[in-house]
């Protein structure tokens, strides 16, 4: 079975610096895997030289696009952005940079759609209706724009906005910081579901073990940009074997 | 003559901005950069056209300035003054005799020919600007012909007015290629840009760039299927000419609510008098 | 179904001087369709262990566990997925999951995972917690608010909405009253007849006395302690 997405050997220094060293791992259709770390350790470089928002001094990022695997490191900037916007999507942890504010929601979801040829403003509308009600925003909001929506709001209105051309890849960088715990936990909810039923695959980059739990089936642990250990996220978080995860896992507090 | 150098501008100046309109007739809706010189009024007042004019104009020329259609605005004689000074070429208010046009707001009623140029003044060129601010990422968006944007812009219309709404500056696409601002020209006059005879050149002067339409270049206005573009205008007829097809101006006649509709374009529409055509308001005084 | 040989299971602690813990050696152990088997001895003899290692919960140290033809001490993680989603199921003691999921969905998820429909899938849950004594009115709230028995009886729903080949029951009857206990050893017979292969820790005597085959003391496997 081809990989959906290989990375091989990813390196990114800032000078003397390690932003990310030597990480290499395979993802198949429909898995989804989860980066942990603290600050500074590497993974959100790592993120954005995989949806290439960072260019990486070494390795490759290949991705089984519709005409087969590709190296997207090596891609022209016109097809990755192609990529960008059709099969990958990428939601930012602030959802003021990944929304425009000054759009309305509909103009929001309807933006990709647009990127990609659609010329039917009933259509559009009517398919940027659609996805806010999947992720639970009222229709009638569909006017307003995201500056009078909550927290919880944006960050869903962000992720309707990337999954409305039908993505296979979705990279998210911590998608639930910021937020109050009970809104946490509807998007979370909300993200497990698009997730199955859409059959995506995703790499969620995050520092926070609950939500890789349940979100992530296999799980990255990064220290000093490196990868220290990976496999399943159950058997990494409750049978850590590298001391750093060791120190991770019992760092956590209790509730 | 005077003490000027022919059209103001020094000689390298000229050869500068000539590069740069070469450089843009080459690659069709593509905004080049030139360095814009100070000119003696103030930005907004079109220092980007008339420096693009400047470059243009040669002692031969018969030269014309419109501001919103009319020859006799402050800003369009105060133009026309300034190259009658500084070039000493000949001036005139006919479309049809006037070999260099410089414009601000419209697009001569009467289709231009051949050997004509027209030169647009440009507040902002850049058609992406009022949902990206960031040049960086503009340059790169047309770069990458990266352009939903765009139709972002129109669909936010629709959504909020029912239709788009956008009357002027309505933005085009030009050889299927770059997204271009047409300078602030009602939407009515975007047709005329395409397949046209004249060369049309636009100068943004503090925004410092400078693109082009070569004659015969095919310029379509975005749109949606279901929100077709449409050329709209005034729907009356010309209240001193008679004329149906052309833009009007509305102006107010009284403290009472009086009003009437009449040509933008001044010469257009005298010339349309003088050929017998009356408006309803015309009460044949200055027609005969 | 469930095939053990020479398991062993060490645990090396890097914070608190690299102490490495030997837990288990030599567990070897085979389970049967249709056959129930018991975990037995001391508190702290490394049933859990055994059970988390058999799930993929644990890493093995050495030894073979083949399950439904996966082994899970040396697969690739999505094939422990997909081992976990189709063949081996888990009724824990501890219910995990996301906050604020009606209880109805969260026995639906794993029908949902395998990809029934939305609707043929909440039937299926329904059924379960009408069968365990969840009242009604309980479906559309969330299992994290709920109290210790009825929190084990979603967990039991869960565990057997799809009918996996095999299955591992941590303390299936702790906390249930009577009827719901005879409820739960029904489940556990029922999926008996129909082949599934189950390996479970009971504290209940009673409990499995009745369901179960036979019995293992994983005390013959922990170092130290083996006879």
């Amino acid at each position: 079975m081809t990989p959906l997405l290989s990375v091989q050997g990813l390196t990114r220094m800032y000078g003397a610096h390690v932003g990310c060293r030597d990480v290499s791992f395979d993802l198949h259709p429909g898995e989804v895997m989860g980066i942990v770390g603290e600050s500074g350790s590497g993974k959100s470089t790592l993120l954005n030289c995989m949806a290439g928002h960072m260019a990486p001094d070494a390795g490759a990022v290949v991705f089984d696009t519709r005409t087969g695997p590709r190296d997207t490191v090596t891609m022209s900037e016109p097809e990755r952005r192609m990529l960008g916007r059709t099969d990958w999507a990428f939601v930012h942890q602030h959802a003021r940079d990944g929304l425009r504010m000054g759009v309305s929601a509909g103009g929001n979801v309807g933006e990709r759609l647009m990127a990609v040829g659609a010329r039917n403003y009933g259509q559009i509308r009517d398919t940027a209706v659609d996805w806010l009600d999947r992720v639970e925003i009222d229709a009638a909001r569909v006017d307003d724009r995201p500056s009078t929506f909550s927290g919880g709001m944006q960050q869903r209105l962000q992720i309707a906005r990337n999954l409305v051309t039908g993505p296979r890849l979705v990279f998210m960088d911590e998608p639930t910081g910021g937020l109050d715990v009970s809104v946490q936990a509807r998007l979370l909810d909300l993200l497990r579901g698009l997730v199955r039923d859409m059959g995506l695959s995703a790499v969620i980059v995050t520092h926070d073990l609950a939500v890789v739990r349940l979100l992530a089936d296999r799980l990255m642990v990064m220290k000093s940009g490196r990868v220290v250990e990976q496999g399943l996220t159950d058997q990494v978080l409750d049978d850590p074997q590298h001391g750093y995860t060791q120190l991770l896992v019992s760092s956590v507090l209790q509730v | 003559m005077s003490d000027y150098n022919f059209a103001y501008l020094d000689e390298q100046t000229k050869r500068m901005i000539r590069r740069a309109l070469l450089k843009a007739l080459a690659v069709p809706g593509y905004q080049v950069p030139f360095a814009s010189r100070e000119m003696p009024m103030p930005y907004g007042w079109g220092t980007g056209g008339v420096q693009v004019s400047a470059a243009v104009l040669t002692p031969a020329d018969r030269f014309k300035v419109i501001d919103q259609g009319a020859d006799d605005t402050t800003n369009a004689v105060s133009i026309r003054r300034f190259f009658e000074r500084t070039a000493g070429v000949a001036t005139t208010t006919r479309t049809a005799e006037a070999s260099v046009i410089q414009t601000r707001h419209r697009i001569p009623e009467e289709a231009l020919t051949d050997g004509q140029i027209l030169v647009y003044q440009v507040p902002i060129p850049e058609p992406l600007r009022f949902l990206e601010p960031r040049e960086t990422e503009t340059r790169r968006m047309h770069a990458l012909e990266d352009y939903g944007l765009m139709h972002v812009k129109l669909y936010e219309d629709i959504s909020r007015h029912g239709h788009i709404a956008t009357a002027y500056a309505y933005p085009v696409k030009v050889e299927g290629r770059y997204v271009m601002d047409p300078s602030p020209i009602p939407k009515f006059d975007n047709p005329k840009m395409s397949d046209s005879a004249a060369i049309q050149l636009f100068g943004a002067g503090r925004e410092q760039r400078i693109y082009a339409l070569p004659p015969y270049t095919q310029v379509v206005s975005l749109d949606f299927e279901d929100h077709p573009f449409e050329a709209s205008k005034a729907d009356h007829p010309c209240g001193l000419c008679g004329a149906e097809d052309s833009y009007l101006d509305e102006v107010i006649t009284d403290d009472a609510g009086g009003r009437m509709f009449v040509c933008s374009d001044t010469d257009f529409c005298e010339t349309r008098r003088a050929a017998g055509h009356a408006g309803a308001m015309n009460t044949g005084k200055d027609a005969a | 179904m469930i095939e053990i040989q020479d398991l062993a299971k060490t645990f090396t602690l890097h914070n608190q001087g690299g102490a490495v813990i030997r837990v288990m050696e030599g567990a070897t152990l085979s389970v049967a369709r249709g056959e129930c088997v018991a975990l037995t001895g001391a508190s702290g003899a490394g049933k859990s262990t055994l059970m988390r290692m058999i799930y993929g919960n644990y890493r093995a140290a050495s030894g073979v566990i083949r399950v439904g033809g996966v082994d899970v001490a040396q697969a690739e993680p999505r094939e422990i997925i997909a081992l976990r989603r189709e063949t081996l199921g888990y009724v824990s003691q501890f219910l995990r999951v996301v906050p604020r999921v009606p209880t109805i969905d969260v026995v639906a998820d794993p029908l949902r995972a395998l990809g029934i429909p939305a609707e043929q899938a909440r039937t299926r849950a329904a059924d379960l917690l009408r069968l365990l004594n969840i009242p009604e009115t309980l479906w559309s709230l969330s299992p994290t608010t709920f109290s210790g028995g009825e929190q084990q009886r979603v967990n039991i729903a869960r565990g057997f909405a799809h009918p996996y080949p095999a299955l591992l029951l941590d303390e299936p009857t702790a906390s249930l009253d009577a009827t719901n206990r005879a409820v739960v050893l029904a489940l556990i017979e029922e999926a008996k007849a129909r082949g599934a292969a189950m390996v479970g820790i009971f504290h209940d005597e009673a409990a499995r006395a009745r369901v179960c085959d036979r019995e293992i003391d994983v005390s013959a496997f922990t170092p130290g302690l083996a006879a």
